[in-house]
């Protein structure tokens, strides 16, 4: 279609009231991309490391040359059984980095907790107090990230602050900020409705949603609202709740409370609506009424009906497969793939898991069209770029330090980079995941992209981020190291566009990078082999080493800065 | 100007020659990217417009205070309710005033630089943050899904064929510029995002790219692999552009500003335009007014969140207002602070108000029409807690006034922009509109002949100049300019006839550029043996 027949067709009446269902934030497939085809029959194709790459690049953060070896020798179906059943058994708490703050009165129970050990059992209501441990939570959420088992189950916690979000500095409490991260975690593969019962009374939640302060004589519908419009139902044309059944959510919501120093959440009975709740026809004229003194049990009530409504886990199964295969959900999508996903979730009692295999083992997801057409979130860049490169931190035995580190990585730079963990832009969560048409190009503007390359050319060229006498940077002959065979140019060459790249480079252009940056401008392939074997007899010798590493930095960071490919996964 | 029309009308101009002679197709380039850059005069107006965006939903009846009714104001909204004796009043009206944090805001309305439309909104009004902003910023109905920006189809409709034909030579510089890294809604075009985003223009670094392989961008990758080359070149070109313009020896601030991020947002807008640019749209967001609880504090409801943020507001876009009337550039450009929606006339328990229906939208600059459109809203004397603020103007009869008597915006480009069936409110004079930037009845008039033509050699060119200076091209057909007929500076209108020879140019089809002043006009011509 012309461009101006589009902008004048929106404006037509028959636009503007599409006649077929128009699907939630659904795109019109533009016709100039292709279709990716495939259903959600088992894959059965090939079992290569560019299968394997794919499939850890999407679960994890970032495919590691040891994981892409042991996925590689086990089937597909297996592979995935392993990252779907995998949890980490031992996440830890977040720490007390500093010691209490001076200014902080003498009776805050923060004195209390000694610097290295963790504090979520020890409330405080000092604004000080909690800003570092929020900051805390995020080194700690991180090093969770980067240290993960091969599971998906990283990855799907930050799916879920992002769907059922809150912000960690509007909750301001630290407690009710873990507890959040803690329920997450523990519902991360689980069950979709026991997390959203769970999250509604949830004190970070509570707080967050203004639940707390929902009473019968002054209701508050912001959580009412968010529960339908983005946490279950989903918002859309053919999503028809009423701003009368907003109101009666917010009204069977009424009498939640939370203890703000501890994070622990109640229920006041004085304060509930005992009133008849009559929801709209959309929701079968429902009516919730417990009796006096049994309100708590209505939210469950509530709950319960909005998961009558088959939307619920389309939207879910909508988000999910944005997340983890591809922004635009054509028609032919919506009915081969969201539709029976969303069949799954339903009939296995809301169970992810089922969603998670049957999608990920799916001829959908491994279709080769698939690969590298997501763009990076900061969080899949940032630490994907360090478990690939290996890039050390400081030790767990310092975690004072080890913590500065982090804290650099997680808010310095993620956040420059427009993705701060535990606070989304909003509570639909961070705009990329959900703006359409453009979702995760979003994630790349002018701004953004200088810093991602601005952090890399630190990385390798600047020095690192130095902090308390250590350094975190990339080593790029470690790199080179764990490569396939690092002494044939030609070799590492094609191993740095496996392992960074989501698309084979062109011969000529291999060729390019290989004479210009490796054998620096040379045509004999066996100056760089000797370069590299005499560091490797003599790592020590200042000479070998500098030979290697200039060459090697320059490599990294025409992969990882220059070429916009590295942006992709 | 309008690129489109100009563009359009050569091709109309091209079909009047016999559309194919000896083979050569005279129209087949007329719609060609480098040619349709040549038909630009470059003198489009120089108009800018500062988009303010309040995040929340800003609570309008405490921001703009209906003292006329006072009694009804205050009973329904005790807790958070302005004491009379706080309310700032406005020079003219005894009516209306202002919130006591909103005295740059006083300043400005009582020196005539301040516009307040009373009551802005739509109709079916919704409550939902997201959706609402959604529709603020695609100017959608209630019940309509658009995914690209009011002002995106406005630049798109002024510079078509970005990113991937810009810069040009007439505008060299980004398009929009918002701040933070996020793009936002309104600047989505219908195939890209027209804005540059930046936090600190000094953070840019030289980024020169190295080689690339050529890669299909039908393919779901290529897709998004094209969008970040796409923004990996634009940061290299429009970075440069920025910092000259910013660091231009002899521009700085000559007005005193907060120290926050808000108003640095506006020194640095205020640099931008006095170092050059010709940028038509800035953006800028203040979150934090969602004011569920604690918007006012008790005891002095003249204080508390929104209070803070209302000040941050008025205190950044007045020195702004002062900066770029110092720097002599206030006359280019207008501001609009506008909010999703209003919040509730009854305000809660918690000290708070609820999502609303319609809410005051404020225009500020020397251009602008001081004084309020629209009456007070009434409000019951009585409220309940569903009573709502209900819209005197459409939020898309202000667009389209911005860009009808702003931004010059043709017809056939207003009914892209924002859909039939709004009127334009007296916001500004457009007296502006008519001398600038628009092509005189380019349609009409035919300002250049060639005969013979086809022609072996020599051909006999009239042209008509209004006077002033004048200049005839002859361009080849890929719009390269290959050799100046004529650049002369005449004292009066005339018709001139002239003399050309192409006859050491091989045999193909070649154009002649005419312009003078804003207009500009392509004819074909075709070089025979």
């Amino acid at each position: 279609m012309e461009r101006k027949e589009f902008i004048t067709s929106l404006f037509k009446p028959s636009a503007a009231k599409p006649a077929k269902a128009n699907f939630n934030n659904q795109v019109a497939m533009p016709e100039d991309i292709d279709p990716i085809g495939g259903s959600l029959s088992l894959y059965s194709g090939q079992w290569t490391e560019n299968e394997v790459i794919h499939l850890l690049k999407r679960t994890m953060y970032g495919a590691r040359v040891e994981d892409v070896t042991y996925f590689k020798t086990m089937s597909c179906s297996s592979a995935v059984d392993e990252l779907v059943n995998t949890v980490n058994p031992n996440p830890g708490e977040p720490i007390k980095v500093n010691s209490t703050s001076q200014t902080v009165a003498a009776t805050d129970p923060d004195w209390g907790v000694p610097v290295g050990r963790t504090w979520v059992n020890t409330g405080s209501t000092a604004g000080i107090v909690n800003r570092e441990r929020r900051a805390g939570i995020k080194s700690w959420w991180l090093n969770n990230m980067i240290n993960q088992p091969r599971s998906v189950e990283e990855k799907m916690i930050l799916f879920w602050s992002n769907y059922v979000t809150i912000e960690f500095e509007i909750v301001g409490g630290a407690i009710m900020c873990y507890k959040y991260m803690k329920l997450l975690r523990q519902h991360a593969t689980g069950n979709f409705k026991t997390l959203i019962k769970t999250v509604t009374i949830d004190p970070g939640m509570l707080v967050y949603l203004n639940g707390y302060e929902n009473t019968k004589t002054a209701p508050d519908e912001n959580y009412g609202r968010e529960l339908q419009e983005l946490f279950t139902i989903g918002k859309g044309p053919v999503n028809l709740f009423t701003e009368d059944d907003v109101k009666a959510a917010a009204r069977v919501l009424t009498g939640h409370s939370v203890n703000l120093t501890d994070g622990i959440n109640g229920f006041i009975n004085s304060r509930h609506d005992t009133n008849p709740k009559v929801f709209s026809s959309f929701y079968n004229n429902t009516v919730i009424n417990r009796p006096e003194n049994q309100g708590v049990l209505e939210t469950d009530d509530l709950i319960e009906m909005l998961f009558t409504k088959e939307e619920v886990s389309k939207n879910i199964c909508r988000r999910l497969y944005r997340y983890f295969v591809y922004h635009i959900i054509s028609d032919d999508v919506e009915t081969n793939i969201i539709a029976p996903l969303a069949a799954t979730l339903s009939s296995n009692n809301y169970e992810i898991k089922p969603v998670l295999l049957q999608l990920l083992k799916s001829e959908h997801f491994f279709n080769a069209m698939q690969y590298g057409d997501i763009i990076k979130s900061p969080v899949d860049y940032t630490v994907g770029l360090i478990r690939e490169c290996g890039i050390k931190l400081p030790p767990e035995s310092n975690p004072q330090l080890l913590y500065k580190h982090l804290n650099y990585l997680a808010v310095t730079f993620m956040g420059s980079v427009e993705q701060t963990i535990g606070d989304p832009n909003n509570v639909s969560g961070f705009i990329p995941y959900y703006q359409a048409p453009f979702f995760d190009k979003l994630w790349i503007t002018t701004d953004t992209f200088i810093k991602r390359q601005g952090f890399i050319d630190t990385m390798i060229n600047g020095g690192g981020y130095s902090n308390g006498g250590f350094n975190t940077f990339i080593d790029p002959v470690a790199v080179a190291f764990r490569m396939s065979n690092p002494a044939d140019p030609n070799q590492l060459v094609e191993d740095f566009n496996t392992y960074f790249l989501r698309r084979e480079l062109s011969q000529p252009l291999r060729d390019t990078i290989k004479t210009e940056i490796l054998l620096t401008g040379v045509t004999d392939d066996s100056y760089w082999a000797s370069a590299w074997n005499n560091y490797m007899n003599a790592p020590a010798n200042m000479e070998n080493y500098s030979v290697v590493n200039t060459r090697l930095k320059a490599l990294m960071l025409y992969f990882l800065s220059k070429l916009e490919e590295y942006h992709l996964m | 100007m309008q690129r489109r029309k100009f563009i359009r009308n050569t091709a109309v101009t091209a079909v009047g020659v016999p559309g194919l002679v000896n083979g050569f197709s005279l129209s087949a380039h007329a719609e060609d990217s480098m040619i349709g850059r040549l038909l630009q005069s470059g003198t489009a107006n120089d108009h800018i417009l500062v988009l303010v965006q309040l995040s929340g939903g800003n609570d309008g009846l405490n921001t703009v205070i209906p003292l006329d009714q006072y009694s009804n104001y205050y009973n329904a909204r005790t807790n958070i309710a302005i004491a009379e004796n706080r309310v700032l009043p406005l020079t003219g009206t005894n009516a209306t005033g202002l919130h006591p944090s909103f005295s740059g805001f006083r300043d400005l309305y009582n020196n005539g630089d301040l516009c307040i439309i009373q009551s802005v909104g739509y109709p079916s009004p919704v409550f939902s943050h997201f959706r609402a902003t959604d529709i603020w910023n695609t100017a959608s109905d209630s019940n309509q899904y658009l995914n690209d920006g009011w002002l995106g189809r406005y630049l798109n409709a002024e510079y078509n064929g970005f990113p991937a034909a810009f810069p040009t030579a007439e505008m060299p510089d980004p398009l929009a510029i918002q701040f933070g890294s996020s793009a936002a809604l309104a600047l989505l075009g219908p195939t890209s995002p027209m804005a540059y985003s930046i936090s600190d223009p000094n953070a840019f670094i030289n980024n020169a790219n190295g080689g690339q392989d050529a890669v299909a961008s039908t393919t779901p990758m290529g897709d998004k692999l094209k969008h970040v080359r796409d923004v990996s070149r634009q940061s290299e070109i429009y970075s440069t552009v920025i910092r000259t313009a910013y660091n231009m020896a002899g521009n700085n601030n000559l007005a005193t500003y907060p120290n926050n991020t808000f108003a640095s947002q506006f020194k640095i807008i205020a640099k931008l335009i006095n170092g050059g640019l010709k940028t038509k749209v800035y953006v800028v967001t203040l979150k934090g007014f969602d004011t569920h609880v604690g918007q006012a504090v008790g005891s002095d409801t003249s204080t508390g969140v929104h209070a803070t943020q209302l000040s941050i507001v008025s205190e950044a876009v007045k020195a702004f207002y002062n900066d770029i009337k110092l720097m002599n550039k206030d006359q280019r450009v207008m501001g609009m602070v506008f909010s999703e929606f209003g919040r509730r006339i009854k305000s809660n328990a918690g000290t708070g108000t609820d999502h609303g229906y319609a809410a005051p939208v404020f225009l500020f600059g020397s251009p602008v029409t001081g004084g309020i459109i629209g009456t007070n809203p009434l409000l019951p004397s009585v409220a309940g807690v569903d009573d709502n603020i209900d819209m005197q103007y459409d939020f898309r009869q202000v667009y389209y006034s911005i860009m009808k008597r702003w931004l010059c915006q043709d017809s056939t480009s207003l009914q892209q922009i924002i859909q039939p069936g709004f009127t334009d409110l007296n916001i500004c004079n457009n007296a502006d509109c008519a001398p600038l930037g628009r092509p005189t009845a380019v349609n009409e008039n035919n300002f250049v002949n060639t005969a013979p033509n086809p022609s072996s050699g020599i051909s006999s060119l009239s042209f008509y100049t209004a006077g002033g200076h004048t200049l005839l091209q002859l361009v080849s057909k890929e719009g390269r300019p290959l050799q100046t007929l004529l650049e002369t500076t005449y004292d009066r209108p005339q018709t001139i006839n002239k003399q050309i020879n192409i006859s050491s140019f091989p045999t193909g089809m070649y154009y002649i550029r005419y312009q003078n002043g804003r207009n500009v006009q392509m004819k074909p011509i075709l070089k025979v043996q």
